[in-house]
């Protein structure tokens, strides 16, 4: 089961149209999440990751649609094209939560202040399994035992707001876990909380992954939380994915360039107070205003003519993949 | 004046926010925000003050600019006229110390006005300081915007023109439009994307060069820290329980709390992974913060004296300046290997 | 690489999306600055047909001396009670007088009445709102308090009472308006300064030492203007109904001048309800086509500034 693939995305184009403007936010990504394995998908703002999340789980906002590409979901009965499934329709139902699950940013809002956590992990069972009423109860109670949530037989009855911050997060995992899916999707699932509080959750995340060989899709602008968690990374800005591969070989060997200026603008713990960190110069362009081509051309270092055409997806090494058309040289300058 | 004299001494600060429940409001509780605080922040220095949600450090901040009025001990600044009590201040007298001691916040979304330009948003201090005309302030704002790396014709367009990064440049030019001494940066880069934080984190060490200014970093991330602050402040539950140099704080962690944080960031270098403390529990909430020390409940190597007894700040041996901590068990050996190792 | 979009059916929307990205293709490249709030309410059809209904109806009140042909206060005992014609647009009323006259005179004293109510309590309401909202304590729940007062009059009975001691007059009714709806502005205004009180730039304007009616007034209200001008349109319209209602009963402005309501209040006769439409439906058309059409703008100005809708 494990290094299954359990989801394939192929060429994924996602627009935006409000106010009655077109926003590419994707266009062109392509990934696999494999069984047991964590893919996180790292990026700053605007770069498309919580789209991409939305565009797989189908909760795109209205003003929006997939104009191309496949997302294909390999599910214990055979593949199954999502993309082509209505939004709403029962199929998309019946994955959403069953197979695939997410969990968001800020688990305050995420979870519904009115309804216990109880009620809102039962309500999950209760629509995806067969269980009955106190074999739901006794369910959740051991789900957010195995969470880590202290007393789980008092807490399962109250209420989001007497919950902490990191605690909210657990009970939101514990819903996402309750069906056992396949693929855990995890929407800058920290960012929000204190550090201490983050590697906790990044514990509890890691032994998900060993005990049932869940595939993870982590989206995160944070290097650091890549290094600790990742097994493969994407790197995406505006839209595309710049560089991809397996985590040792991208944070060591980067063959974009922005990959490699990212690594090089933040300032790493244990490095000292004269570690030199280089600001990307200009920002990111205007979604609606893009640049033909590449992307990262304005701001790159190593810019030539051919940028102005966005460069073909070429493999460094069967799994490490960049879109740059000087990949070379750096690649040459990483072996040194 | 010598260059590292205190440019302000904070004496046992105390803010306490009363809590109000009930029909009546009646007063139930008291949110200690920060319980006691003994600080000098030295002139030119960078100082950081660090700490998780709760622990008082945006509230140190703005107390120390009087935004938030101490409940109880003293701010005192020391300029070139002598030394003031600003904690014994009235709004009125407070005004003149307003021009020396300014701050950037963290959102660059709320920190503009978006009904003016940006000429309209830093105009009116200006006037209010006493720049009579018009042409005037025009070329001091187009000044301050070329500080901060932005172009002049950027004062006549709208905030949301502005991308992030734009903005809380502009929110730095603003703070430094009338010449202060001193900036307290409240989260200024943490809403940030982390390659427009480079360019912001350079741009405040030119400005601290070449105005000779002193800054009070306030973050949650320390790897900012060690590479931004001469000195470090960890906060907990609003006390400081570890002040050092930046450097020692790294190579010589004492408080059992900062060995926690430290192991806990994700450090993005492959080579450096961490032993990662895991603390048990929740950040505690200050409305009803733990007797003896804070930490207690939490802490790996508690022992009975920690339950009962608040460990003071005391000063231990260090290569390089003051290193201060609060813990009782300082004196014994606690962590047994160095934190950070390569891995092999 | 397969088309997504093959197997499922095409939506209108479908249709939508695809000329706006085909449109942003075709102009890639070059920058473009649209007024977007403009596009906004001009795409909004019924704001626009609204838009359209209020400015005719305002401009012909406005210019009743040029378009009536007939003085709408001068009684002609030949044409009492004539049905619509050539000569008298809307026919004549029980008097005589022309309809289609005094309907148009009409508009100029209801119009003056709704809008100068309108504008005046949110004068008011904004000037104590703003300030009172920002400072907050004592003066704030002063300020709650006498406009709790203010609101919970009953309006007819404040009108009978300042009839009685002052008489029927244009400038009575303006003031009791005023008195009685300032209360909702004034909550509406502080609503929105208690929101915007914890914005950073507020706190970036208080650590300069700016004092609390300067970054009230100049700073903060101007970011509150948006609802309250809605409100203000939609005022307006309620009170131009309230002074309808009140001239009805014969309470509202005196009976020599003509105003929508007190044309109206001739249908209290059932002969003139059932025999002589014309006198009544008219202006009971009029005054509904001009509430609505104030309704509509004002739900375009809403749907204008908020960025999750359409257009």
């Amino acid at each position: 089961m494990a290094n299954e693939v359990a989801l394939t995305v192929n060429g994924l184009k996602t627009y935006i149209y409000t106010n009655n403007r077109c926003n590419r936010a994707l266009d062109g990504v392509s990934f696999e999440i494999r069984q047991g394995k964590t893919l996180c998908i790292v990026g700053e703002s605007g770069c498309g990751k919580s789209v991409t999340a939305d565009s797989i789980m189908q909760l795109l906002p209205t003003l929006s649609r997939i104009e191309d590409g496949e997302i294909t979901y390999h599910g214990p009965d055979g593949p199954v094209r999502i993309d082509q499934l209505p939004r709403d329709g029962a199929k998309m139902r019946a994955i959403r939560g069953k197979e695939i699950a997410m969990i968001f940013q800020d688990p305050m809002t995420a979870l519904n202040p009115v309804y216990s956590i109880g009620f809102q992990i039962k309500e999950m069972l209760k629509y995806h399994t067969g269980l009955g009423r106190s074999d739901r109860h006794s369910k959740a109670i051991d789900l957010l035992r195995s969470m880590g949530i202290p007393l789980p037989e008092k807490r399962v009855n109250e209420y989001p707001h007497l919950y902490s911050g990191g605690m909210r997060q657990r009970a939101m995992i514990a819903i996402a876990m309750s069906c056992n899916p396949r693929i855990l999707i995890a929407d800058e699932p920290t960012t929000a909380l204190d550090v201490t509080i983050q590697a906790q959750i990044f514990e509890l995340m890691d032994t998900l992954k060993r005990d049932h060989g869940t595939a993870i899709m982590l989206i995160t602008h944070d290097m650091g939380v890549v290094a600790e968690l990742a097994d493969d990374v994407a790197v995406m800005y505006m839209g595309n994915i710049v560089e991809a591969g397996p985590v040792g070989k991208v944070l060591r060997n980067p063959v974009h360039p922005y990959t490699r200026a990212l690594l090089e603008s933040i300032p790493v713990l244990g490095r000292g107070k004269d570690q030199e960190i280089k600001a990307i110069p200009g920002q990111t362009p205007d979604p609606y205003n893009r640049p033909k081509g590449c992307q990262f051309a304005d701001r790159c270092a190593y810019r030539i003519g051919a940028c102005d055409q966005i460069p073909d997806e070429t493999q460094v090494a069967p799994d490490h993949r960049v879109m740059c058309w000087r990949y070379e040289e750096f690649a040459a300058d990483a072996a040194e | 004046m010598q260059p590292n004299d205190p440019i302000l001494k904070l004496r046992d600060l105390q803010v306490h926010f009363p809590v109000k429940t009930g029909v009546f409001k009646r007063v139930t509780g008291h949110v200690r925000a920060v319980d006691g605080v003994d600080l000098d922040v030295r002139r030119g220095e960078v100082l950081g003050l660090v700490g998780e949600s709760g622990c008082g450090k945006t509230t140190l901040g703005k107390a120390i600019l009087q935004l938030v009025r101490a409940t109880q001990g003293t701010v005192t600044y020391s300029g070139e006229d002598g030394e003031t009590e600003l904690t014994s201040l009235d709004d009125a007298g407070l005004f003149r110390f307003r021009k020396r001691l300014q701050i950037v916040f963290q959102d660059p979304h709320s920190s503009l006005n978006p009904a003016f330009t940006i000429f309209g948003s830093l105009e009116d201090p200006l006037r209010h300081y006493g720049v009579k005309t018009r042409e005037e302030r025009r070329k001091i704002v187009g000044d301050l915007l070329e500080a901060v790396n932005m172009r002049r014709e950027s004062m006549d367009r709208y905030p949301h023109e502005f991308s992030g990064g734009q903005r809380q440049r502009i929110g730095i030019a603003r703070a430094l439009s009338i010449e202060p001494e001193l900036i307290v940066c409240d989260e200024a880069v943490s809403a940030l994307d982390v390659s427009i934080q480079a360019q912001v984190l350079q741009l405040l060490m030119e400005l601290k060069r070449e105005k000779n200014l002193t800054y009070v970093f306030i973050t949650h991330d320390l790897s900012v820290t060690e590479y931004l602050c001469d000195r470090i402040a960890v906060m907990y539950l609003g006390k400081i329980v570890e002040l050092c140099d930046a450097e020692d704080l790294y190579a010589n962690t004492l408080h059992p709390y900062s060995q926690a944080l430290l192991s806990a960031i994700p450090v993005a270098d492959l080579d450096k992974k961490s032993r990662r403390i895991v603390l048990q529990g929740d950040v505690p909430s200050p409305v009803n913060p733990p007797s003896g020390c804070p930490f207690h409940p939490r802490c790996r190597y508690v022992v009975d004296r920690c339950k009962t007894e608040v460990p003071e700040l005391r000063r231990f041996k260090s290569a390089k300046g003051e290193h201060m901590a609060a813990c009782h068990l300082i004196d014994q050996p606690l962590a047994e290997q160095p934190l950070r190792t390569e891995s092999p | 690489m397969t088309d997504a979009n093959a197997t499922r059916p095409r939506t209108r929307r479908d249709a939508q999306f695809d000329k706006i990205r085909d449109r942003e293709a075709a102009l890639a490249g070059t920058r473009q600055h649209t007024a977007r709030f403009m596009s906004k309410f001009l795409n909004n059809r019924l704001a626009v047909v609204g838009f359209v209904i209020f400015a005719v109806i305002c401009l012909m009140s406005l210019f009743a001396p040029l378009i009536a042909q007939h003085d709408p206060m001068s009684p002609n005992l030949r044409v009492i009670a004539k049905p619509p014609s050539a000569e008298h647009w809307f026919g004549t009323d029980k008097t005589g007088r022309d309809v289609f006259a005094r309907v148009l005179y009409g508009g100029r004293v209801s119009i003056l009445v709704g809008l100068g109510s309108a504008l005046l309590s949110a004068i008011i309401g904004v000037i104590i709102g703003v300030y009172s909202g920002y400072v907050g304590g004592w003066l704030d729940w002063i300020a709650m308090r006498i406009s709790e007062i203010f609101m919970s009059f009953p309006q007819i009975i404040l009108v009978l009472l300042l009839v009685a001691i002052l008489g029927q007059s244009l400038l009575n009714l303006i003031v009791i308006f005023t008195l009685t709806g300032w209360g909702g502005i004034y909550r509406m205004a502080r609503a929105r300064m208690l929101s915007i009180r914890e914005e950073e730039y507020v706190q970036a304007l208080r650590s300069f030492g700016l004092g609390p009616a300067r970054i009230a007034y100049k700073h903060m209200l101007p970011n509150a203007l948006g609802p309250i001008m809605v409100n203000i349109t939609l005022s307006t319209a309620a009170f131009i109904l309230q002074e309808a209602g009140l001239s009805f009963l014969g309470l509202g402005v005196p009976l020599s001048i003509p105003t929508w309501g007190n044309i109206l209040n001739a249908a209290q006769d059932l002969r003139v309800l059932e025999q002589n439409w014309w006198i009544w439906l008219p202006v009971g058309a009029t005054i509904s086509l001009f509430v609505l059409s104030v309704n509509f703008i004002g739900d375009g100005l809403r749907d204008a500034t908020d960025p999750s809708q359409q257009g």
